[in-house]
């Protein structure tokens, strides 16, 4: 089963302490190792990005940043496991180093299985 | 939400699968018996069972589970006095372990883990074992998964891999085969046994199609996971990164090479957006790695560089057949196989035209390995129906339809033998 993790934070919140990058590069090092991560990114700020959007059959394309968003997605990482606990394991692991390196932090993780061919069984 | 006891067993599941190859490894290290090392840690896991559905999960699972299972080798080894001195070796440890801040646990495992894992991997695939208890053994003590697991994933009774995992043990035991990673002449026969087992396990999820059973294409993301793993912890061999890229390249097209109705589609004819563009990557990857090593391409990277011109061909007809086909003439070279020539001829067909591969094919005829090979007269059929000689091309055709033993594929060669016996016979005007 194939799972991308959304990390979402507010974005005002400063640059994240190097004790924490480091850590976070150690736990996605042993991912590496343990074979399950397989993609993985982090995502310039919103204040770069662009929305293109459809609302009442209009087309509107607006730049970044945006206020009104209290928590953005910062980065994600997309892992092959067996389950989704294993997910959520993971996810612990990854958001106990922010509790441990980044006091105050807030923020989610948010996990999305991808739907694979197993998902869409033919049908009997 | 409240957590239940079966929560706590699927998340002790979830745990279980992370950490047990890591445990085991290092408890291996430790007793020096591989065996012992994967009771030592069930029995870990036994406890945790028992304990965390009341306890709540520990703040470091692994380290919990790691530190009692080195209680349970030490209750071992009281019981077996003759031990005095490890048992004295693994007290220290232990101790060392306990004074040190649980957070640091990973720190100190590290030191090592990697060449205890290393070692694991090249003691599950030794040679004093039969394939299938290496592939029992591997998929046990590597991928973390149960006897059901793989039995499921096997066709087999659970029974029947029981057996061959108690065995295996007892002959590694037997045997005396040390913990450790094979050096100078012996390296190289030991890792192509490792990374034959798993391309093994590759190809038995590979070959299996569409059926509510989707516990087989599982069986690709193991051995997937496996050859990753190898390839941290053995990055200079250029082999096992062949053997990686074949597999995530091969991997991604499991979502195009299966119809609807569960009937195999040829690479040619699939869909290619259906193709997996971030395990390609992956596989590409993986190959680049392997030909930056430098040497003479191995038979997994030629398979893979073989793999990669499909990948990167957005549509069939742009695959580059001539590198194909100088690519099987070198797989030819490194692992001569009237399999690789068959594949060659039609390489060279695809390349220079069906005439060069009716000629390479020719030079096949005696082979006494094809003589009951459908695929032979199929692929000659082909040629000679290309080149416009219907009446050889329908024989051939025939030929390999009483040749195959899959209904489906034998519909379709009849049917293409009366497509031949179609054909007007050429004649004046």
């Amino acid at each position: 089963m194939r799972f991308m993790m959304l990390v979402k934070s507010g974005e005002n919140q400063g640059l994240p302490p190097k004790e924490l990058m480091d850590a976070i590069a150690k736990l996605a090092e042993e991912a590496n190792k343990a074979g399950t991560m397989i993609a993985s990114g982090g995502l310039a700020p919103t204040s770069m990005s662009t929305r293109v959007r459809v609302s009442r059959g209009q087309l509107t394309t607006v730049d970044g940043p945006f206020t009104e968003a209290k928590e953005v997605v910062g980065g994600y990482a997309v892992f092959e496991l067996k389950s989704k606990e294993e997910a959520i394991e993971g996810a612990l692991r990854f958001m106990e180093l922010h509790k441990k390196h980044w006091s105050g932090w807030e923020g989610e993780t948010e996990i999305r299985q991808i739907f694979g061919p197993e998902d869409f069984p033919p049908k009997a | 939400m409240a957590v239940t006891a079966t929560d706590t067993h699927r998340a002790i599941d979830a745990v279980w699968r992370i950490e047990s190859a890591r445990i085991i490894a290092g408890l291996a290290r430790i007793v020096r018996d591989v065996g012992l090392a994967e009771e030592l840690a069930q029995d870990a896991l036994v406890a945790a069972l028992r304990q965390w559905p009341e306890s709540g999960i520990p703040d470091n699972p692994g380290a919990w589970l790691m530190a009692t299972a080195k209680h349970r080798a030490i209750d071992v080894f009281r019981r077996n006095k003759r031990l005095e001195r490890k048992h004295e070796e693994l007290g220290r440890e232990l101790q060392a372990q306990q004074e040190m801040a649980v957070p640091d646990f990973n720190a100190a495992l590290d030191d090592g883990i990697g060449d205890d894992l290393l070692r694991l991997v090249f003691v599950s695939c030794h040679p004093v074992l039969s394939t299938e208890a290496r592939v029992a053994l591997t998929l046990r003590l590597l991928g973390g998964l149960s006897t059901q697991e793989i039995a499921r994933a096997f066709l087999v009774p659970e029974s029947t891999v029981a057996q061959r995992i108690v065995r295996a043990k007892r002959t590694l035991s037997e045997a005396r085969v040390p913990f450790e990673v094979p050096r100078g002449p012996d390296l190289a026969p030991r890792l192509s046994s490792v990374l034959e087992v798993i391309y093994l396990i590759f190809n038995e999820g590979y070959s299996a199609t569409a059926g509510e059973d989707w516990m087989r294409p599982a069986l690709c993301e193991d051995a997937l996971r496996l050859g990753r793993i190898l390839a941290e912890l053995a990055p200079d061999e250029p082999e096992v990164h062949g053997l990686v890229a074949l597999m995530e390249i091969q991997a991604s097209r499991s979502g195009a090479r299966v119809g609807p109705s569960g009937e195999p589609i040829l690479l040619l004819e699939q869909n290619r957006a259906r193709w997996d563009q971030l395990l390609i990557h992956r596989g590409l990857g993986a190959l680049q790695r392997a030909e930056e090593l430098g040497g003479a391409l191995g038979p997994y990277a030629l398979q893979a560089a073989i793999a990669a011109c499909h990948a990167r061909a957005r549509i069939a007809s742009e695959t580059d057949w001539r590198r194909i086909a100088s690519l099987y003439d070198a797989l030819a070279q490194v692992m001569p196989s009237p399999i690789v020539e068959l594949n060659r001829a039609v390489a060279l067909a695809m390349a220079f035209g069906p005439a060069a591969g009716l000629e390479h094919l020719d030079t096949l005829a005696s082979e006494p390995s094809l003589q009951a090979y459908h695929l032979l007269p199929s692929v000659r059929g082909d040629f000679l129906s290309k080149l416009g000689r219907f009446a050889e091309a329908q024989a051939e055709f025939e030929r390999a339809a009483a040749l195959t033993r899959n209904a489906r594929e034998r519909e379709l060669l009849l049917d293409r033998a009366r497509a031949c016996a179609a054909v007007p016979p050429p004649g004046p005007q």
